[in-house]
């Protein structure tokens, strides 16, 4: 085993304090039983209990996973399509331009695409709600699915569409039973990501909704503006909690399935020839 | 008996499985097939063989379908299959990274084109149990692919692209993963297997032992361009050009004018002390360069002058022991080096020759070829 040096652990606990710190203070005072939040009074549940009965809270927590989930299914399809042809497309007119412009998203300042598309909602006269955040969630998610797809094809054997295809299998079957189960992983996790994304977005949302609709996240921001409250440090700690543990079971699973695969890959050489 | 060799080439009664006929493939302005006719006759196992870069996966790749001509005209059974897409097409290829769906089992790797064609479910497993039991691989078919060794890998792949029993299999460098003993044994599994299905293999290599060993004939490719076709023998004791000659094995060349010495006999000054005469019946002009392939088990190599037409004295320069051959590298007095090989049939015996030996080699009139390109 390899020891830490002192640097070592100055670098790793300084590192681990700022990125964990602030969260650590925030789950321990959302156990904190006064009403005041920097008062520490003693252990209590009750405002994981009020939560739960906190009407407006959970109809933005509804409107927040509604959007999350259709605008990142959405987002995932559009972006495992452009990702499809951009890589796999050739060299077709214009290629280069599409591929930059698919990339551009990721850069643009959020309050821009934000305000674009207000001005464009506006402009077609299309009533602000949930229909506009899914939208403009979609927008700006499909971007990401797309990076995530298309550095999976990037690397994918292009001769197993081929041998697909020798085989008699259509070019849609092709993708369906070979292209789509092999970067399965990358879409899953495309989905996540644009699910996240969705999730936790402040600024594009709030230019794009209208008053029949408030997510999580413009909802938590605008009751701190009238103070935090120790119902938000639950509400937030909750949050942590499932982020948290899906990536961690996420890559438990993925770390164990590379190492049954190496095992089985190192066992199947012993057996040559028998 | 009744003499049953194996030669639909030489019969202008057969009609040929595939035909190329004047096909020309450009990439841009890479011509990658430059104007080539060929025919390939039904059960053959046909080698194409070149170095990287001569074409050999591009007509390859035509053949499957995953390519369209540019010009010129593919025909397989007599019709024309350009345009046709891959799926469409009896054609099956074998991958060279073998390209084994990695989320399906052995099995249904190999069901895979069955089931695209809708066969009835007896028929299909009947099919696969089939395939299995010809590649030996019964025990395999419920593991996926990364459970499975390289020599299993392939002969899944082989299987697969069998099952479809397709009239045409198109081997992409099938070996070139495997290590050499394996190899050497997969070369005959894959001639015995060629013979029981009866199915018409063409197989794309670099290897040139691998081509000789398994093919019924074999094209020799450069730049786009056939060199030549024709029989493993053929190719190795009648090449019809350096290039070939040089490609296929060890070889030397003599080069120089020649002068006719006789019906069918030159001789060749390539710049020793005495000419050379070696016989040929193809004619060449008096005076014209001509080129002398000699393979080295082909010359003798003696202590003392023997008796014989082309002899030449020279100097033992290298010495390359190989267990069942040496290589002797001999120097003559104009520079050139020829090799020369002899067969190490004795487990126990001195060693004739040693390095610095003034030595005399010799060849009879009818173990070179004279080529004029």
């Amino acid at each position: 085993m390899n020891r830490l040096s002192p640097f070592n652990v100055v670098s790793l606990t300084f590192g681990f304090a700022f990125l964990y710190l602030p969260m650590l203070i925030l789950v321990i005072y959302s156990f904190n039983k006064s009403k005041l939040v920097t008062v520490w009074a003693g252990f209590s549940t009750k405002w994981y209990g009020e939560l739960l009965s906190n009407e407006a809270f959970l109809d933005a927590a509804w409107v927040t996973l509604k959007v999350a989930v259709i605008s990142s299914s959405i987002a995932t399809v559009l972006g495992t399509m452009a990702a499809y042809t951009l890589v796999r497309g050739g060299r077709f007119f214009g290629r280069t331009l599409f591929s930059g412009m698919i990339y551009a998203p990721l850069v643009m300042p959020e309050v821009i695409t934000g305000l674009s598309l207000l001005l464009l909602f506006i402009g077609v006269g299309m009533d602000r709600g949930v229909m506009t955040i899914v939208l403009a969630h979609t927008t700006f998610s499909m971007c990401f699915v797309s990076v995530v797809v298309s550095s999976r094809l990037a690397t994918f054997d292009r001769a197993l569409e081929e041998a697909a295809l020798d085989l008699g299998a259509s070019p849609f079957e092709a993708f369906r039973l070979i292209t789509l189960p092999i970067i399965a992983p990358a879409v899953v996790s495309g989905w996540l990501l644009a699910f996240t994304l969705s999730l936790d977005d402040l600024v594009i949302a709030s230019f794009a909704t209208g008053p029949s609709a408030t997510t999580l996240p413009m909802k938590i921001w605008s009751s701190v503006r009238l103070g935090v409250s120790p119902e938000i440090n639950a509400l937030s700690s909750i949050l942590i909690g499932l982020v948290a543990s899906g990536v961690i079971i996420a890559s438990l699973v993925s770390k164990r399935h590379s190492v049954r695969v190496q095992q089985e890959e190192r066992a199947a050489e012993r057996f040559e020839n028998d | 008996m009744v003499d049953t060799v194996f030669a639909p080439w030489d019969d202008p009664n057969v009609a040929p499985l595939i035909s190329f006929k004047n096909v020309t493939k450009r990439f841009g302005d890479f011509v990658a097939i430059d104007d080539l006719t060929l025919d390939i006759f039904e059960r053959e196992f046909f080698a194409l063989l070149g170095p990287s870069g001569c074409g050999k996966t591009t007509m390859m790749r035509l053949l499957a379908g995953f390519e369209n001509p540019t010009s010129g005209s593919m025909l397989l059974s007599g019709h024309d299959i350009a345009g046709i897409p891959p799926n469409k097409r009896a054609v099956n290829m074998m991958f060279q990274s073998y390209a084994l769906f990695p989320h399906l089992s052995v099995w249904e790797n190999i069901a895979f084109g069955l089931r695209r064609d809708g066969v009835v479910k007896d028929v299909l497993n009947a099919r696969v149990e089939e395939m299995l039991k010809l590649t030996r691989l019964e025990k395999f078919g419920r593991r996926k692919p990364h459970q499975i060794s390289g020599g299993q890998r392939q002969r899944v792949a082989l299987a697969r692209s069998l099952a479809k029993a397709p009239k045409l299999l198109l081997l992409d460098e099938p070996l070139g993963a495997l290590d050499k003993k394996l190899r050497q044994d997969t070369q005959f599994e894959l001639m015995d297997i060629q013979e029981q299905t009866g199915t018409t293999f063409v197989i794309v290599t670099h290897d040139q032992e691998e081509a000789m060993t398994v093919a019924s004939r074999v094209a020799v490719m450069d730049e786009g361009r056939i060199i030549q076709v024709a029989t493993p023998e053929k190719i190795y004791e009648a090449p019809n050009s350096v290039y070939v000659a040089d490609f296929i094995g060890d070889v030397n060349i003599l080069t120089g004018p020649v002068k006719a010495a006789g019906v069918d006999t030159y001789s060749l000054d390539f710049g020793g002390t005495e000419p050379v005469t070696a016989n040929s019946d193809r004619a060449f002009a008096e005076g014209e360069t001509v080129h002398l392939a000699i393979r080295p088990e082909k010359i003798g190599i003696h202590a003392e002058r023997p008796d014989g037409p082309n002899t030449v004295q020279g100097k033992v320069l290298d010495i390359a022991y190989l267990g069942n051959l040496s290589t002797y590298h001999v120097q003559l007095p104009n520079g050139q080096i020829i090799k020369a090989q002899t067969t190490n049939t004795r487990r126990i015996s001195r060693r004739a020759f040693t390095w610095e030996d003034l030595v005399w080699i010799s060849w009879s009139a009818t173990a070179g070829v004279l080529l004029d390109q």
